[in-house]
């Protein structure tokens, strides 16, 4: 007997309910296939569903069960850890909701925190950091959870709804499209909707740029006046949510922020 | 071998669960340890790690794993098994177990644990990863016998002397699930007693107790029952061989409130006592 043939053929068995594997255990077997086959889908569809707790809400149970056997279907899982088992699902739901974009936003959503809930801790830089700084030379290190998503719709708003387990608003497109930014203050996964505007700086912020350059990029889009005052605005929120895990001088050693989209 | 040896420990703990964490942190639990599933701490921080943090401050803790994989026939996950030692280096466990079982193939990953053949090749194959394990973890292990639904027509030995080899090979302790065994034993139709005393019962260093489930053909291992009249019996059974190990409960579904699972905690404690008084 190969081992290897047997479990190549077990794995077919799980993922289709097809192949040789009845020959390595004969028919009278065919009841336990039946239980390691019910339980591999079972165990897939709870964990979607309890990673995806508010787009499975939006949808009802139902539809979204038949979006996770969809993805059953199409992705077998990969990883040690079935925390991982969700990354991808919302192109499963872009294939299936292909004019909802408001369920694809939703269950990037849900994803995100849900990731974000185990990822690396950091203390975020208080306001009393900032005294001092030389701002010329300065650039930003963010937190390590912090992720952003397109935000086209309202799921935002949907989301917090349904969170609150109020009714959810109906989806709108929104007036200008803008982005979702996730992170963790202390242990607790939050997110908030921006505008294109913040979510170009903080992409650029992330990448290593400058505080200088960040300055200058609101000064070229928003005007001398107002992209000053936006700068300072943005920053001051930064510290706010907790966003900031240290803030960086040229001339010292500089850590990359690992940005997620 | 780098594996160091087990310190023999014969207390009484719980699996722990997140409905049960507060408990854990608010209040003295009578309990001599707790469990935890290895891979729920295996991430790369948040509030999981910090609370287990905390309770390994009060309670010795015991990694479980589910996806060792060490019948896997490609071998053993590296960065599973880095990201295991990093967590056995941090929290300096009471055991390090995992089951004897299958989840992983070229990639494929069933999250299940899936049975293995009892032959020598598989026998072989075992022994290699475990001794694999053992020696990067620089811990001997604890392996689990599984609860299977199925068996393979080319088994040319039983469950426990599989068992009792793959032991005298690595140097491997054991985790003895007795409802595994009376699940197993119902589903195939073997003796039950023939397995306790089959299993090599120096090598036994932790008990677990669950419940199962019927269902449609076969005992389902779902561990969302109280332990059953019958698992309690084969316990007893079980102290007579073992003498003084480790016991736990083990509930993962329909969890009830932590009370209950310390009224359960209480009666496997009265059945060893009772026991190691008879032996005394």
């Amino acid at each position: 007997m190969s081992l290897a043939a047997m479990q190549r053929d077990f794995a077919e068995w799980l993922t289709d309910r097809a192949g040789t594997m009845t020959a390595w255990v004969g028919g009278a077997a065919q009841a336990g296939l039946d239980v390691y086959h019910n339980g591999y889908r079972v165990r897939l569809a709870d964990c979607l569903r309890e990673m995806f707790e508010k787009t499975a809400l939006w949808l009802g149970d139902e539809a979204f069960m038949a979006a996770a056997r969809a993805h059953i279907d199409s992705t077998p899982p990969d990883g040690w850890t079935l925390g991982v088992y969700g990354d991808g699902f919302d192109r499963t739901l872009a294939r299936l909701y292909p004019d909802d974009p408001e369920v694809v936003e939703l269950a990037w959503l849900d994803h995100a925190l849900a990731r974000t809930f185990e990822g690396y801790d950091a203390d975020p830089v208080s306001a009393d950091r900032l005294a001092g700084v030389n701002w010329d030379e300065a650039s930003l290190i963010f937190v390590p959870t912090l992720r952003t998503g397109p935000a086209i719709t309202n799921a935002g708003a949907i989301w917090s709804a349904l969170a609150a387990q109020e009714e959810p608003p109906a989806a709108s497109i929104l007036p200008q499209p803008g982005a979702m930014l996730v992170w963790r203050q202390g242990f607790t996964p939050c997110f908030r909707t921006i505008e294109t505007v913040e979510a170009d700086i903080l992409a650029a912020a992330a990448a290593g740029a400058g505080f200088e350059t960040i300055c200058a990029s609101l000064i070229d889009r928003l005007g001398a006046e107002a992209g000053v005052a936006r700068a300072g605005a943005l920053l001051g929120q930064w510290i706010g949510d907790g966003l900031i895990a240290e803030i960086h001088q040229a001339g010292s050693n500089r850590i990359a922020t690992p940005f997620m989209q | 071998m780098t594996a160091t040896t087990i310190t023999p420990f014969d207390g009484f703990g719980l699996g722990l669960r997140p409905p049960h964490y507060q408990d854990f942190l608010t209040s003295s639990v009578q309990v001599d340890f707790v469990e935890v599933i290895s891979e729920n701490f295996m991430v790369d921080g948040g509030r999981p790690r910090h609370i287990l943090d905390q309770i390994r401050e009060r309670h010795p803790v015991a990694l479980h794993g589910v996806s060792m994989s060490v019948g896997s026939a490609d071998g053993l996950d590296r960065a599973y098994l880095m990201r295991l030692k990093a967590l056995v280096d941090h929290l300096d466990p009471l055991f390090v177990s995992d089951h004897l079982c299958w989840t992983r193939i070229e990639g494929f990953n069933a999250h299940d644990l899936l049975p293995l053949p009892y032959t020598e090749e598989a026998l072989d194959l075992v022994c290699a990863n475990i001794m694999e394990a053992q020696n990067v973890l620089g811990r001997q292990m604890l392996i689990e016998n599984p609860s299977t639904y199925l068996q393979f027509a080319a088994d040319s030995m039983s469950e426990w002397q599989f068992l009792d080899a793959m032991c005298a090979r690595t140097g491997c302790s054991l985790l003895l699930d007795v409802n595994n065994i009376y699940v197993s034993a119902v589903n195939h139709g073997f003796d039950p007693i023939a397995y306790l005393d089959g299993v090599p019962a120096n090598r036994v260093r932790q008990i677990h107790l669950a419940g199962h489930s019927q269902g449609r053909d076969c005992l389902i291992d779902t561990h969302d029952q109280p332990v059953p009249p019958p698992v309690w019996a084969l316990y007893a059974e079980a102290c007579r061989r073992v003498g003084p190990v480790a016991t736990m409960i083990e509930r993962d579904d329909d969890i009830p409130p932590l009370a209950d699972l310390l009224t359960e905690l209480d009666m496997a404690r009265a059945i060893a006592v009772t026991d190691r008084r008879q032996a005394a």
